[in-house]
């Protein structure tokens, strides 16, 4: 495809779509009617050549696949893609997801439409191009260009506090992005190169890991995001139009634990090790901090925020464990996540449209009018308490089993997490959809439109059959994972035995 | 077959519940029952073919679930003589309570919902007794909580009835801690979560030390344990009994086959099915049998003074479920299953005929406004007669096999074990509280006078908004034939259950029977001892039966005055057995509040004052002073962000010139 292959592709065409989004003139409806659409079909075609990509991905290869290099700003820097086992899940799940934010926003977004899709199609390219990259350079400047099209859609499109939220999401990221900027730039002092590839096959000293390992903590952390650096999620989500809150928890949550398993542990796997009991102190401390204040919260959007931070403390337990079943259950948990929380929040956006608040009093009683939606809510409910058969037991049951081969202790305080997330998420469902429906405001409340089946069906199907035949999932990362912890053991082994000659 | 037993009710499930809108509730009902009816006839024919008859165990995998690294879990059913007789329980219990509720519900606006839900629990319970290993278990063990936490809050406009739904979810997922623990460490041991490799490993385990948890112990005894703390959760035992009760404001069709029949009894399956591992782990058993002798005696005495006619049946249940723990812990697992499946029968019927007389009395659950009912539906009152019989154990009754064998079990195996004397004394001093609460449940509902306030004040407790319209009168009538016909099957099994399968389940076809379902390690003699014990023993039962028959018909029929009288005199002990020990009280005081007290603490306090109050909030007033100056553009932050992204590679590239890397 014109020299270049189908990873550049995949990069290319939201921008298409939205260079094409950018020529139409007019704020007229038959415009905005024509940007949406525009939209809609280039994150359609999109999602179609991401399937494909599919199709010609073998997942028995641990190897790089659909590799393409051009050598990009003169020397050093080069404009490198590929994908493996771990990143071809992620790809997937940004094409699939995008398509549901646009249709999401039909209705509600009425202001500036085609500036919204732009940014859009724009974040939807900069995200392939994080889980594509082969080149840390490349990898960095989406991972932070990212950042700039979703500060737009909260700070443009969002609620009340739209600023402070995004002034808040700024801080953060700012602070990890340039340690992590630091890190690179050490990185290609000892390897002479940004190519991941190579890096990957770099043995760095032990000291330097450590402050390396450091660095990309800081970013990664705060894109998880990690006790306590979590903060700025709940007023991200809370501000951020719904199909911001979709794309946020959906993939760039995950651009947090796709760094660590793409760079933190091969790359440092003597300071993985070292550290991974800290990792874990933090991932317990979020399953059961956050999972209690979910419990208090009044705010629905808030609440599965915060259940959000819980489900990815689940996420860097497995992947520290370092076992099989801890990094694909991590892997799996973190793209059922992107399902269910997408799901969830495009339910609250369901009514929020409605009724116009948040306010998780303001309800009660739903089923009564709402019966489709009920099923609907109650479906992704049981995801997110995690039960079997749908798709968020099989990550949880999946990292915490891993955990436990790892550290028992560890397992033992982050099951009570399943306890807790059945309290908090039954307490909101119970508080949303049953009760008596007497308040006046909720009277002609109606049940889901077609639009809005069309957006929860597929994604309510995905959840309950990645429940019952996980699969597609484990398989596609499995000899990925495999390479991944055959080279950790080997990198141990090594050191282990160095230091052994050393005394 | 055996898939077709599974997965009609699933089809049925979803026939119902996603087009039982369109097609109308008498459709979703026949279509759910007639399908649950087919399962529950073929099941019979597995249970004559694998239990009675030879045919070997068999376990057909359906299709691979999750593989990882080591990790393979299959769907498959594995049909063995336990299997089958928890198909037999399961599904003919089922078909019957579907049926029963087409009269039972037909009041109600949202029938095909309803028996969507129960052919969901069906559906679910039966994956549970088909697993071929702990993670399907796990599967339908969810399953069946999750639609007994649907049908508990089916009355969603009711309050109480939504509280005690997620009561029920979250209490048992309290067990299912345990039990996901228990799993994890059976896959540490034996490398596999599948049956046959577990129970393989099983004897090369047996007083191996582990080092867990901070603690050197024996492995299988913890993992018995946290097993078992499952078992408590979704049976109900002692301290994760609170949801059963509460469970009852679930509609009554749902108690009798959920809380009463199959549900309940899955951690006692659970135990069974796990006997290579419990036998193994001599500790572990001696907790099951004191928790359970603890249950059986605990919850009798609260149902001693219990008012709500289902309250006292659900407390029963407990009860029961005690009484079936005792039996595993001994070792005398099929004795313990074969109490399963007689109680089954009975507190089927019991809870059913409790459901007909709260039909017959427009949703009055208060026994002490019914009272002399046995002339007004004088079938009910027959079929209550026999189930009661049964659960006292009354000669040749269903009960009087399982539950004799288990109280002479335990005084068998009380020779050697203090624990077994302890389960020993609690069941009969339990047997005779059965008895007497049981009766007195017949005494008040049936006979003397209707209470003071009787039908009328009905209304004043009647929650359930939808009922009870379109009855020009209110004198109490006998339920309608759909309703009875489950309650004649029952009061059948009820009668002849123990009888003709007790030589199957613990008597001389033992062996031929459950073809090594159950496994006895080669110390174990429990079941021969137990036929072996005085006869003296055996009437214990009896005589503690007759006892309670005689207080009920003295304090309840004689000389009704007496109950209030004694209340009275003894005000502290009443009130403690009237509020169930307070451990709703306790367990709000020390688990519910401080929950949600930590919950505001982290989130006001930790989140908000410390993480955002020195962080960003506070660089952000800082930051915001200087930018104001700075750089007045309304969409400043983008700018800021590139503007600080160029500070910041300035700076890289100046470390670099001044100090480099190298």
């Amino acid at each position: 495809m014109f020299g270049f292959g189908i990873l550049t592709g995949l990069i290319i065409l939201p921008l298409v779509g939205a260079g094409f989004i950018l020529c139409l003139r007019g704020e007229s409806e038959a415009v905005l009617g024509n940007a949406r659409w525009a939209a809609l079909l280039t994150t359609l075609i999109t999602f179609l050549l991401s399937l494909w990509a599919w199709k010609m991905f073998d997942p028995a290869s641990a190897a790089f696949q659909l590799v393409e290099q051009k050598n990009w700003l003169g020397a050093g820097l080069v404009y490198k893609l590929g994908v493996d086992g771990i990143s071809m899940p992620f790809v997937l799940l940004t094409t699939f997801l995008v398509p549901f934010c646009i249709l999401a926003s039909w209705e509600s977004i009425t202001v500036r439409v085609k500036e919204y899709m732009i940014a859009f199609l724009v974040l939807e390219t900069l995200m392939i191009g994080v889980f594509c990259a082969l080149d840390l350079v490349l990898f960095y400047l989406f991972f932070e260009g990212g950042l700039i099209p979703m500060f737009l859609i909260i700070g443009i499109w969002g609620g009340k506090r739209r600023i402070y939220a995004s002034f808040k999401f700024f801080l953060y990221t700012l602070l990890g992005s340039l340690l992590m900027l630091l890190a690179i730039m050490a990185m290609y002092g000892v390897a002479g190169t940004t190519d991941i590839t190579v890096l990957l096959k770099t043995d760095f000293p032990s000291s330097m890991q450590k402050w390396l390992w450091l660095a990309f903590f800081a970013s990664f952390a705060v894109k998880m995001p990690m006790w306590p650096v979590h903060t700025w999620l709940p007023d991200a989500h809370v501000e951020a139009p719904t199909a911001g809150s979709v794309i946020l928890a959906g993939i760039l949550l995950k651009m947090g634990g796709y760094g660590f398993i793409r760079f933190s542990l091969p790359m440092f796997p003597e300071a993985s090790q070292y550290f991974a009991p800290f990792v874990w102190t933090l991932s317990i401390i979020a399953i059961v901090y956050t999972s209690l204040v979910a419990l208090v919260q009044e705010d629905m959007k808030k609440l599965i925020a915060y259940s959000s931070v819980a489900h990815m403390g689940f996420v860097t337990m497995g992947l520290f464990a370092m076992n099989p079943q801890g990094v694909q259950g991590a892997i799996f948990q973190m793209v059922s996540h992107g399902l269910v929380s997408g799901a969830l929040f495009l339910c609250v956006g369901v009514v929020y449209d409605r009724i116009h608040t948040r306010d998780i009093a303001a309800y009660g009683g739903l089923v009564k009018r709402m019966p489709l939606y009920a099923i609907a809510f109650m479906v992704f409910t049981m995801a997110n308490v995690g039960l079997p058969g749908t798709s968020g037991f099989v990550g949880e049951f999946l990292t915490l089993i891993g955990a436990f081969n790892s550290n028992a202790w560890v397992a033992l305080f982050a099951t009570t997490g399943v306890i807790l997330s059945a309290a908090y998420a039954l307490y909101l469902y119970r508080r949303i959809i049953f009760g008596v429906l007497d308040k006046p405001s909720l009277q002609g409340i109606a049940d889901l439109s077609a639009r809005e089946i069309a957006l929860l069906a597929p994604l309510l199907l995905l959840t309950i059959y990645y429940g019952v035949r996980p699969g597609p999932i484990l398989d596609a990362c499995a000899a990925s994972v495999q390479a991944l912890i055959k080279g950790y053991d080997a990198a141990l082994a090594v050191t282990k035995t160095a230091a052994l000659l050393l005394n | 077959m055996y898939s077709a037993i599974v997965f009609l009710p699933l089809f049925g499930f979803l026939i119902a519940g996603l087009f039982g809108r369109q097609m109308g509730a008498r459709p979703s009902e026949l279509v759910t029952t007639s399908f649950l009816f087919i399962a529950a006839a073929l099941s019979w024919v597995a249970f004559i073919q694998n239990g009675i008859g030879h045919a070997p165990m068999t376990v057909p995998v359906l299709s691979n679930w999750i593989t990882s690294g080591s990790l393979k879990i299959d769907w498959a059913l594995r049909i063995d003589t336990l299997t089958v007789v928890m198909l037999v329980v399961v599904n003919t219990v089922s078909s019957l309570v579907h049926l029963y509720s087409i009269g039972y519900m037909h009041e109600d606006p949202s029938r095909p919902r309803f028996f969507a839900y129960l052919s969901l629990f069906t559906f679910a319970m039966l994956m549970l007794v088909t697993a071929d290993n702990l993670v399907q278990m796990f599967f339908g063990w969810e399953g069946v909580g999750l639609a007994s936490y649907l049908l508990i809050g089916f009355w969603y406009e009711k309050p109480s009835a939504n509280a005690a739904a997620i009561k029920a979810f979250v209490v048992n997922r309290v067990g299912d801690f345990g039990f996901a623990l228990g799993i994890f460490l059976v896959f540490v041991l034996t490398n596999s979560v599948a049956f046959d490799q577990i129970f393989a490993a099983a004897p090369g385990l047996a007083n191996k030390p582990i080092h867990v948890f901070g603690l050197d112990v024996d492995a299988l005894t913890i993992t018995c344990l946290l097993l078992f703390m499952g078992a408590c959760g979704k049976s109900a035992q002692f301290l994760l009994h609170t949801w059963l009760p509460d469970a009852m404001e679930g509609p009554t069709p749902v108690s009798a086959l959920i809380h009463a029949a199959t549900m309940v009894t899955a951690g006692v399956f659970m135990v069974a099915r796990l006997s290579p591992l419990f036998e193994q782990a001599p500790d572990a058993l001696t907790v099951v049998v004191i928790v359970g002798a603890t249950t059986a005696f605990f919850a009798a005495t609260v149902g001693l003074v219990q008012n709500d006619i289902k309250r006292v049946i659900a407390y029963s249940t407990c009860s029961q479920l005690g009484y079936m723990f005792v039996a595993l812990g001994l070792g005398a697992y099929s004795t313990g299953i074969f109490h399963l499946f007689t109680h089954a029968f009975f507190k089927a019927l019991l809870f059913l005929g409790a459901g007909s007389v709260i039909h017959a009395m427009h949703h009055e659950q208060d026994m002490r406004n019914m009272g002399g009912l046995r002339k007004e539906i004088p079938f009910t009152f027959w079929m209550m007669t026999i189930g009661t019989l049964a659960l006292t154990g009354f000669p040749l009754t269903a009960g009087y096999f399982s539950k004799d064998a288990i109280i002479e079990a335990a005084y068998a195996a009380s020779a050697h074990s203090n624990a077994a004397l302890y389960g020993f004394m609690m069941t009969v001093i339990a047997a005779g509280f059965t008895s007497f609460y049981s009766w007195r449940l017949v005494f008040m509902t049936f006979f003397g006078e209707r209470g003071a306030n009787a039908v009328h004040a009905a209304h004043g407790h009647d929650d359930h908004a939808h009922d009870d319209h379109g009855h020009g009168d209110h004198t109490p009538h006998e339920s309608p034939t759909v309703m009875l016909i489950p309650l004649a099957v029952l009061a059948l099994g009820a009668v002849a259950a123990g009888l003709v399968f007790e030589k199957y389940f613990i008597g001389h076809d033992y062996d031929e029977f459950w073809k090594k379902a159950l496994y006895q390690g080669t110390g174990n003699h429990i079941l021969h001892e137990m036929h072996d014990v005085p006869f003296i023993v055996g009437l214990i039962p009896f005589g503690m039966m007759v006892l309670g028959f005689a207080l009920a018909w003295f304090m309840y029929v004689a000389s009704p005055g007496t109950p209030k009288a004694i209340a009275r005199s003894n005000p502290v002990l009443y009130r403690f057995l009237l509020n169930k020990w307070y451990f709703d009280e306790l367990y709000d005081l020390i688990f519910v509040r401080p929950a949600f007290w930590l919950g505001r603490l982290f989130w006001k306090g930790g989140d908000g004052r410390i993480i955002d109050g020195l962080g960003p909030d506070g660089i952000s007033a800082r930051v915001i002073d200087v930018a104001n100056r700075a750089v007045r553009i309304q969409t400043g932050f983008v700018y800021h962000y590139a503007f600080a992204m160029l500070i910041g590679v300035a700076a890289i590239i100046t470390w670099y010139l001044v100090g480099g890397v190298r």
